[in-house]
C-alpha cells in the first residue's frame, strides 16, 4: 500500500495579511506559513492507515524553499519521504496547473491512494482534487468523512448538505479529498522532528516531471484580477431603548417591511 | 505575533518546527484547561502528562534513554511556548527535565539512569527537586537537612519547602549535608519516614502543585546516592539548566501578554478611537515589543553558546534576570492596558503577572542574580 498525500503550504492563520502592490495576492514577505488545515486531516488519515498495517506515506508539495518546512513537519509527524516540486516556472499556475503537477507526481509514484484536503485555507477553490483524478483517469470522492480499505476498494463516507452522509465505494487507485474533522490530527513529536532530518526530500523541477512549458502563469486559464476587502455595508439601523421598546419597534419594522 | 526583527531567520527548520508543534499543543490542549486549574488552588492538568511525554516535553534536551535529544535552542523555544501557556506548565517540564532528569543523567549510576530516565521521559514517573528549605532559600548552602552515614546506610532528616510537584512525585531528588559536603539522594515516594504536603493559599502559580517535603529518619542505601557530584555544584548545576529554560520561558509569558494587550487596545474604543491610537498606549506597546525582541536575542545567543559547550552560569544569570524582569514589567503594563477587564481570569495578563512574581523569586532571585553578575564584574562578592 502506498499513499501520496498532497500538502499545500498556506499563510499561518494568525499571520497579518496585507494585499500586495499589484492587488492580486498578499505580501508573502516575512509572514509565517503552515500546512493547509484540511491537508493535515488527509495526512493524519494516511498515517492512521500506516499505523494500522503496511503502508508507505509519501508527501508532496509545490512551492519555493519555505515549503521544505511543511514537508519536514509532515515527515516529523510520521510520513516516510517527500517530493518537493520547486520551480519558478510553476509560479502563477492556476488550479489546473497545480493539478497537472500533482497528477504528474502521482503518475511517477503510482500510489494506491492520493489524499488531500477538500480545499485550501487561502484559495477555497476545492478544484485540485477532482482535477487530479480526471488527469489520472481514476475515481474521486470529495468531502470524505471516513475511509475504510478493503482489497482493491475504498469505502468512504461523504458529508452532504444538511448533515446527511453518503457511502460510496471506489476502486483503487483513487483520489480522496477529505473534509476537516474526520480525525484528530497528531502533533509532530520532538523525536519525530529529529528523525525527520534523516528522511529524504526529493526535489524536482517542471522538466523532471515532463511539464516544462505546460504550467505556470503563461499556461494559466484562470487569473486573479484583484483581491480586496469587502466594502463596509450600509443601511444598518440601530434600534435603541429598553427591551420592551426595542421589541415593539422591531416588530413594527418587520410589519412595515411586510416580512411577516 | 509579528517577527519584528526577522528572528526566525536565525533558527533552523527543526528549531522552528519544535516551536510550532508545542505552540499548537498548548493552544489546543492546554489553553482550554488553564482557567479551571488556576481557579482550583494548586492543581495541574495531569491528564495532559501522557501527551506531553509523547510530544517529547519531558527531558527534551537530554540524549539517550529514549529522550528526544534536541539542541538547547530548540529546548529553549519549547520552554517559551509552554510558558506562553502558563508558568506552571513550563515549571512542570523544567522540574522534570532540568532539575530531576538532568542530575540523574549527569551524576547518576547506570542503574539509576536505566531505572528512572526512560520512565520519566515517558511521564510514567514524576520527579521533584528538594533543595530549598523553610529557612534557607537564596542561602541554600545553609541547609539543615542532613544525611548521616551509618554503616552501609544513610539516614536523612530535614524539611524541604516550595517544592514543585512534591506530592505527586514518584521520586524526589533531595540535597542534604553530609560529612563530605552536600550530596544528592533519590528518595522514592513510599520510603518510610518520607512525607509530603501541599502548600495552599498561593496567589501565584496556582496551576502548579507546590509542596513541602518532610524527612524523618529516612533510611537509604548507597544505591539512592547520586555518586557523580558533591558540594553545592550538584544542585547549582541543575539550577543553571532550569534557569536557562526560564530565560526563554519568561519571554513566552511576555509574548502572550503583549499579544493580548495589542488585540485588546486595537478593539477597545474610547472617545472616538481605539485605545491603541493613544500615545500612552503606544508607549507601552513599543516597550513590550522592544524588550521581547532584545530578550529573544539574548536567549538565542545564550542557547548557541550552550550548544557549543561554552556556557558559564553568570551568563545564564544575566538572561534569567533580564528576561524575567522585562516579562514582569510587560505583564503589569498589559494588565494596566486591559483596565478593569484585566483583573478577571477571562484574560491572561494578570495570571502571567502574578506567576512571574514567583518566577522572579525562584531559581535565584532577581537580586541574587544581580550579585552574581556584580561579583563577576568587580571580583568582589557583595552581600
Amino acid at each position: 500500500m502506498k499513499i501520496l498525500v498532497c500538502l499545500k503550504q498556506v499563510p499561518h492563520q494568525d499571520a497579518r495579511l496585507d494585499i500586495d502592490a499589484a492587488g492580486t495576492w498578499i505580501k508573502e514577505d516575512n509572514i509565517k506559513f503552515e500546512i493547509n488545515s484540511y491537508d493535515t486531516y488527509a495526512l493524519e488519515e494516511a498515517l492512521r492507515i500506516k499505523d494500522a498495517g503496511e503502508a508507505e506515506v509519501v508527501v508532496t508539495s509545490i512551492g519555493p524553499d519555505r515549503v521544505t518546512q511543511a514537508l519536514r513537519t509532515a515527515l516529523g509527524m510520521g510520513a516516510d519521504r517527500a517530493v518537493h516540486v520547486k520551480d519558478a516556472e510553476i509560479d502563477g499556475s492556476d488550479a489546473l496547473g497545480v493539478a497537472k503537477v500533482l497528477a504528474a507526481v502521482a503518475k511517477e509514484e503510482s500510489p494506491d491512494l492520493v489524499l488531500m484536503g477538500l480545499m485550501s485555507d487561502d484559495s477555497n477553490a476545492s478544484a485540485v482534487g477532482p482535477m487530479i483524478a480526471e488527469l489520472m483517469g481514476v475515481p474521486n470522492a470529495s468531502s470524505v468523512m471516513k475511509v475504510e480499505l478493503a482489497d482493491g476498494k475504498v469505502t468512504c463516507e461523504r458529508e452532504l448538505e444538511g448533515g446527511a452522509l453518503e457511502v460510496v465505494e471506489l476502486q483503487t487507485p483513487c483520489v480522496l479529498a477529505v473534509q476537516s474533522g474526520l480525525n484528530q490530527v497528531r502533533y509532530a513529536s520532538l523525536k519525530g522532528i529529529m528523525a525527520a532530518k534523516k528522511k529524504p526530500i526529493d526535489v524536482k523541477g517542471a522538466g523532471d516531471i515532463g511539464l516544462s512549458g505546460q504550467v505556470g502563469a503563461g499556461a494559466a486559464k484562470t487569473t486573479i484580477d484583484k483581491i480586496y476587502p469587502p466594502p463596509k455595508g450600509e443601511g444598518a439601523e440601530l434600534i435603541e431603548g429598553s427591551t420592551g421598546e426595542v421589541v415593539e419597534k422591531l416588530v413594527g419594522k418587520i410589519k412595515e417591511l411586510g416580512l411577516l | 505575533m509579528e517577527d519584528f526583527l526577522r528572528f526566525d531567520e536565525l533558527l533552523s527548520d527543526e528549531e522552528k518546527m519544535a516551536r510550532e508543534s508545542v505552540r499548537e499543543f498548548v493552544d489546543k490542549e492546554f489553553m482550554p484547561r488553564v482557567q479551571e486549574h488556576v481557579r482550583q488552588d494548586g492543581s495541574f492538568p495531569m491528564e495532559l502528562v501522557p501527551q506531553m511525554a509523547e510530544l517529547g516535553l519531558l527531558g527534551t534536551n537530554l540524549k539517550g534513554y529514549d529522550c528526544p535529544g534536541l539542541n538547547n535552542v530548540a529546548y529553549g523555544l519549547v520552554m517559551q511556548e509552554l510558558e506562553r501557556g502558563d508558568s506552571g506548565l513550563r515549571s512542570f517540564a523544567s522540574v522534570q527535565g532540568s532539575l530531576c532528569m538532568y542530575p540523574i543523567h549527569t551524576y547518576g549510576t547506570d542503574a539509576q539512569k536505566e531505572r528512572w530516565l526512560p520512565a520519566m521521559t515517558r511521564g510514567d514517573a514524576i520527579g521533584c527537586f528538594g533543595l530549598t528549605e523553610p529557612d534557607f532559600g537564596s542561602f541554600a548552602q545553609g541547609m539543615r537537612t542532613r544525611a548521616e552515614k551509618r554503616g552501609d546506610e544513610w539516614v536523612l532528616n530535614g524539611t524541604k519547602r516550595w517544592i514543585t510537584n512534591g506530592t505527586i512525585a514518584d521520586v524526589a531528588i533531595v540535597w542534604a549535608q553530609t560529612d563530605d559536603g552536600v550530596r544528592g539522594f533519590l528518595v522514592e515516594k513510599d520510603t518510610p519516614g518520607f512525607e509530603s504536603r501541599d502548600i495552599k493559599g498561593k496567589f501565584s502559580l496556582r496551576g502548579s502543585i507546590t509542596s513541602e517535603l518532610f524527612l524523618s529518619d529516612v533510611v537509604l542505601s548507597d544505591e539512592n546516592l547520586l555518586p557523580g557530584v558533591s558540594g553545592m555544584k550538584g544542585p547549582l548545576s541543575c539550577l543553571t539548566q532550569a534557569r536557562y529554560g526560564i530565560a526563554w520561558g519568561a519571554l513566552g509569558a511576555a509574548m502572550a501578554c503583549y499579544e493580548e494587550a495589542l488585540t485588546y487596545t486595537k478593539e477597545r474604543e474610547v472617545q472616538g478611537g481605539p485605545i491603541a491610537s493613544k500615545q500612552l498606549t503606544q508607549e507601552k506597546l513599543v516597550f513590550m515589543l522592544t524588550e521581547i525582541t532584545k530578550g529573544q536575542l539574548l536567549a538565542l545567543q545564550l542557547g548557541r553558546i550552550k550548544d557549543q559547550g561554552n556556557l558559564k552560569p553568570v551568563m545564564v544569570s544575566m538572561a534569567k534576570r533580564n528576561n524575567v524582569d522585562v516579562a514582569l514589567q510587560i505583564a503589569r503594563q498589559a494588565r494596566d492596558l486591559l483596565g478593569a477587564n484585566g483583573i478577571v481570569d477571562d484574560y491572561q495578563a494578570m495570571r502571567h503577572m502574578v506567576n512571574l512574581e514567583t518566577v522572579r523569586t525562584y531559581e535565584g532571585t532577581h537580586d541574587i542574580h544581580t550579585l552574581i553578575i556584580g561579583e563577576h564584574i568587580t571580583g568582589h562578592r557583595a552581600l
